[in-house]
């Protein structure tokens, strides 16, 4: 029922935020994706995950490549301005846009073909520079606007909708991203709005590149049986590690927290991440040792998901860069040129 | 008009071989800023090989009174230091020059040519017996052939001095070495050659007011001038150095002196395909940005450079040109991505191209094309080419106005949004088919989406015919508001001729000399240089006004040509091409020649640029 357009009419009953607004104001255009499909659960969870937040809509950058899960920018927070982009650059226009405004928060989504085929060198070094933004993945295991060839995710043996079973093996985003050294992965499912709603929310919180990938199913051409993305082998195969409750600044911490099994993180800007971890052995903060529970879990065919790894120490981008705290796109002019008597100065070297 | 060709002093060109890696950049520049000090024009042309150590290496050095910018085809002077090509390099000396060489090592088969003067200095003995460790032996061995030619052609040794201190300012040390070096040449010239020879060098005063600078480093700073905050790259000859520079300067001009924070962003990526994409978010998110590339830089930029023109997107990118096709000829120079820039990206798409000519113009099309891009939310490319990006040329002073202030164009505040009562990115309320924009951040009435799929004009997203052929007919209404927007071409027609001379970028130098040459041979003609893409007016006025039309340019497919022929109503049987596109930067003599060879076909041939 896409072609009804959505009435922006809110109920007064609608709770609402610290900015006032209820999460209606967070929603954007109706979805066009097919009806199940994992990526609109998504898309609600970074609605419910903004409003949450208090975010500012118009301070939300929405950014995307080329795919379905590229057209859901279009589908939330339409106060902020979205740029859909090329097949597999999203980071680049990302990056270009957080140099020029770094006081925005950036929001980029993408898929498994968009991320880790075509765009898997952009993806790398936007990790690599530790651009400050989240960045999900809505990692299905399947192309689906060409009709359902294999991506670079999907599973060794897993069978595609006509029959074909895939040999090759699968490029994962969280284990590559922790390899390159980012700051913030996670993994979830599109199913478990639970652990995604918070894990949203701290990977906006981040200070640095904030991965989360998303597993979720494509009900049109992923989601049959011998499919080892489907609804029904997703629910059965993942395994929550760690869990992840988003405590604003301004909350105050009043649970009691078992030593051993949870571990309150202190973001940059005050607030806290508790990770609960439903595996005491588990250890988020250690790369080396997460990843290679991750990789064991992975070799008896079961998805780690949660913060899998966070070292919010990292310095981001502009901290790198040394530039001002004050956006670059608002540096006055006269800050930026040196004037005739800065040109002449100049000049004196070429004579 | 030029002084008498009669005497040498102050005309003639020297050509240096080496071998790359050897230091000789130094004695070359060290030479050229000794004779530019003295107040004589002077030209230097690099030839360098693709290769960091060991390859053959050329430098050409123009002493000009009559100011040319060009190079006048011929070698007086080869000093021959790479014993690899001594033997292509003393064919090259014109007949009556001289041809030094590294006489350590004698080689009678140089002395074979009995119409030039071989002079042999035993330069690697002198200073093997004067300077201590092999790496400084050879550095030296070339500072010492610029001792040589100091008393060969009458350069003034305290300025050499002079440019040394300022070289080696926090190395006073280095300064007494090399001044040992040139001495020992020098002094060695004196004792043993007729000195000075009859072309030499005299004081002049004709360069004041006047700096010897390459084009990427005044790109680079009409960058900083115009506010760019952020420039992303990757590295490709010979747009390397354009963004070198914009750090340099960025670090000297930039830092806060109060935070020590920089006020702007230099960003490596890790391709050509990135560093467009992070142009057009930085632009879309309200910076100037830029990039610099060269040929297969902007093949990788295609897809990109069709969505900033689609989706509206400002931004800026210096196309250095080099040889193509392919990788080509890295370190050789061409404008051979005339069509390429022009049309890039697949689908309907034309961009606005500038074309500068010479260091000067890379400094202030540098300014214009980041307001033109804001002006007409589109990508400009600045096409200038390795023999201006990378070889020092004599330009008049910049020249900055304070007054300026960046023209961001259609761009709403938050006061003008709140007043609208919907804001609809792509509707044309002017009617010259630019449309407002608004940055990020502004107010949520202000949020649109930016897309490269089809679009309404108000910016969602559509598949119907209709809406999404109004999109691409107003992209042709602001087309025609940039044929007004652009620089003019620059147009000399005061021969009245019916022949006209029609070129673009760095093939003016040479042209403005050949125009002299032509007229002394009483062939007076108009030209005409084109600087933008699309065409003005007075572009299709001056095609239509002249008889003959002699399209020069530095490719082989004569794309120039092709671009007139596309976009104007000229008829293309007046169209003579003379294209010139071995990799060395066009010389006046190859115009002269072509020209002649068309307009006066029984004639003798002639040594037309030296007659």
């Amino acid at each position: 029922m896409t072609f009804i357009a959505k009435p922006k009419v809110a109920h007064p009953s609608l709770p609402r935020n610290a900015l006032g607004f209820t999460r209606r104001d967070y929603e954007g255009a109706l979805s066009t994706l097919c009806a199940g499909c994992g990526h609109d659960s998504i898309t609600a969870a970074v609605v419910e995950a903004s409003w949450g937040l208090d975010l500012e809509p118009q301070n939300m950058v929405k950014l995307s490549g080329i795919g379905c899960s590229s057209k859901t920018t279009a589908y939330f927070v339409s106060g902020g301005h979205g740029f859909n982009s090329v097949h597999g650059r999203m980071p680049s226009i990302a990056m270009g846009a957080n140099a020029a405004n770094r006081a925005l928060t950036y929001i980029g989504v993408s898929g498994d073909g968009d991320t880790l085929s075509i765009g898997l060198g952009q993806f790398c070094h936007a990790i690599r520079r530790n651009l400050n933004m989240l960045y999900i993945i809505e990692n299905n295991g399947v192309y689906g606007l060409t009709k359902g060839q294999f991506s670079a995710s999907a599973d060794v043996g897993t069978k595609a909708k006509k029959g074909e079973t895939n040999l090759q093996p699968p490029i994962d985003p969280v284990l590559l991203a922790m390899t390159l050294g980012a700051s913030f992965v996670a993994r979830s499912f599109s199913g478990d709005k639970e652990q995604l709603v918070p894990l949203i929310q701290a990977g906006l919180r981040h200070r640095g590149f904030a991965l989360i990938d998303v597993l979720s199913p494509c009900v049109t051409f992923n989601d049959h049986e011998g499919s080892t993305k489907s609804y029904a082998y997703t629910r059965e195969h993942y395994e929550p590690a760690v869990h992840a409750d988003f405590v604003p600044l301004e909350r105050e911490i009043v649970a009691n927290y078992q030593q051993g099994e949870t571990m309150p993180l202190l973001m940059h800007d005050g607030s806290r991440i508790v990770l609960r971890k439903l595996d005491a052995s588990y250890d988020p903060t250690d790369r080396v040792n997460a990843a290679a529970h991750i990789q064991e879990r992975m070799k008896a065919g079961e998805y780690l998901t949660g913060l899998l790894h966070i070292e919010p120490s990292q310095n981001e981008f502009h901290e790198v860069n040394e530039t001002p705290d004050v956006p670059l796109n608002s540096v006055s002019y006269e800050a930026l040129c040196p004037g005739s008597k800065g040109l002449e100065k100049t000049l004196a070297r070429y004579r | 008009m030029p002084s008498s060709p009669a005497t040498h002093v102050n005309d003639f060109s020297i050509k240096i071989a080496t071998v790359n890696g050897t230091g000789s950049a130094s004695a070359n520049s060290l030479l050229m800023k000794s004779i530019f000090r003295s107040g004589i024009p002077v030209m230097g042309k690099n030839y360098f090989p693709s290769n960091i150590q060991g390859l053959p290496t050329w430098y050409e050095i123009r002493i000009t009174r009559d100011g040319y910018v060009a190079r006048s085809g011929k070698v007086d002077i080869m000093v021959a230091m790479n014993a690899e090509t001594y033997a292509r390099d003393a064919k090259e000396v014109a007949p009556g020059g001289y041809l030094v060489y590294d006489s350590t090592w004698p080689r009678p088969a140089l002395l074979k040519r009995e119409d030039i003067t071989v002079l042999g200095v035993p330069l690697a003995r002198m200073c093997n017996e004067n300077f201590n460790g092999v790496r400084t032996r050879i550095l030296m061995k070339n500072i010492c052939y610029a001792g040589v030619l100091a008393a060969l052609l009458d350069l003034d040794l305290t300025r050499i001095r002079e440019l040394l201190a300022e070289t080696y300012a926090k190395k006073p040390q280095l300064v007494d070495s090399n001044m040992k070096a040139i001495q020992l040449g020098y002094d060695y010239a004196r004792a043993n050659f007729n000195c000075p020879l009859a072309m030499h060098v005299a004081p002049m005063d004709k360069t004041a007011g006047h700096i010897m600078i390459d084009g990427n480093t005044a790109a680079a700073l009409g960058c900083i001038f115009a506010g760019a905050t952020v420039g992303a790259w990757y590295p490709i000859t010979p747009s390397t150095s354009l963004m070198d520079a914009f750090k340099v300067f960025g670090d000297r001009m930039r830092v806060d002196k109060e935070t020590g924070r920089k006020n702007f962003a230099f960003i490596q990526a890790e391709d050509e395909l990135s560093a467009i994409g992070m142009v057009i978010g930085a632009m879309w998110n309200g910076a100037r940005a830029f990039t610099a590339t060269s040929g297969p830089g902007i093949s990788l930029m295609n897809e990109f450079l069709g969505l900033a023109y689609y989706a509206e997107v400002p931004a800026v990118i210096f196309d250095i040109q080099r040889v193509g096709p392919s990788t080509g000829m890295p370190t050789r120079t061409q404008q051979c991505d005339l069509m390429l820039a022009a049309y890039a990206s697949h689908g309907d798409t034309r961009h606005i191209c500038l074309y500068p000519s010479n260091p000067e113009e890379c400094f202030y099309m540098a300014v214009q094309a980041f307001d033109l891009a804001e002006r007409l939310q589109t990508p400009v490319m600045v096409l200038s080419d390795l023999d201006i990006g990378m070889n020092d040329w004599m330009c008049r002073d910049l020249k900055w106005d304070d007054s300026y202030q960046p023209d961001r164009g259609k761009m709403l505040s938050k006061e003008e949004v709140l007043k609208l009562e919907k804001f609809h990115r792509f509707v044309d309320k002017d009617g010259d088919g630019i449309t407002y924009r608004t940055l990020p951040g502004v107010h949520p009435k202000a949020a649109y989406f930016t897309r490269g799929s089809g679009h309404t004009k108000f910016g969602t997203y559509t598949e119907d015919s209709a809406e999404y052929q109004e999109v691409l007919d107003r992209l042709m209404v602001k087309w025609a508001t940039a044929k007004k927007m652009v620089p003019r071409a620059v147009i000399d027609a005061t021969a009245g001729s019916e022949v006209g001379l029609v070129s673009i970028g760095s093939c003016d130098g040479a042209i403005h000399e050949a125009m002299d040459l032509l007229k002394r041979q009483d062939v007076a003609i108009d030209y005409m240089r084109v600087r933008a893409f699309p065409f003005s007016e007075d572009v299709e006025r001056f095609l239509a006004a002249h008889e003959t039309l002699f399209v020069i340019e530095q490719n082989r497919d004569a794309q120039l040509r092709s671009l007139l022929t596309l976009e104007t109503a000229v008829d293309k049987k007046k169209l003579r091409s003379l294209l010139h596109y071995n990799g060395l930067p066009i010389s006046s003599a190859c115009i002269v020649e072509g020209v002649l060879a068309e307009l006066r076909p029984q004639a003798q041939p002639q040594d037309a640029a030296h007659a």
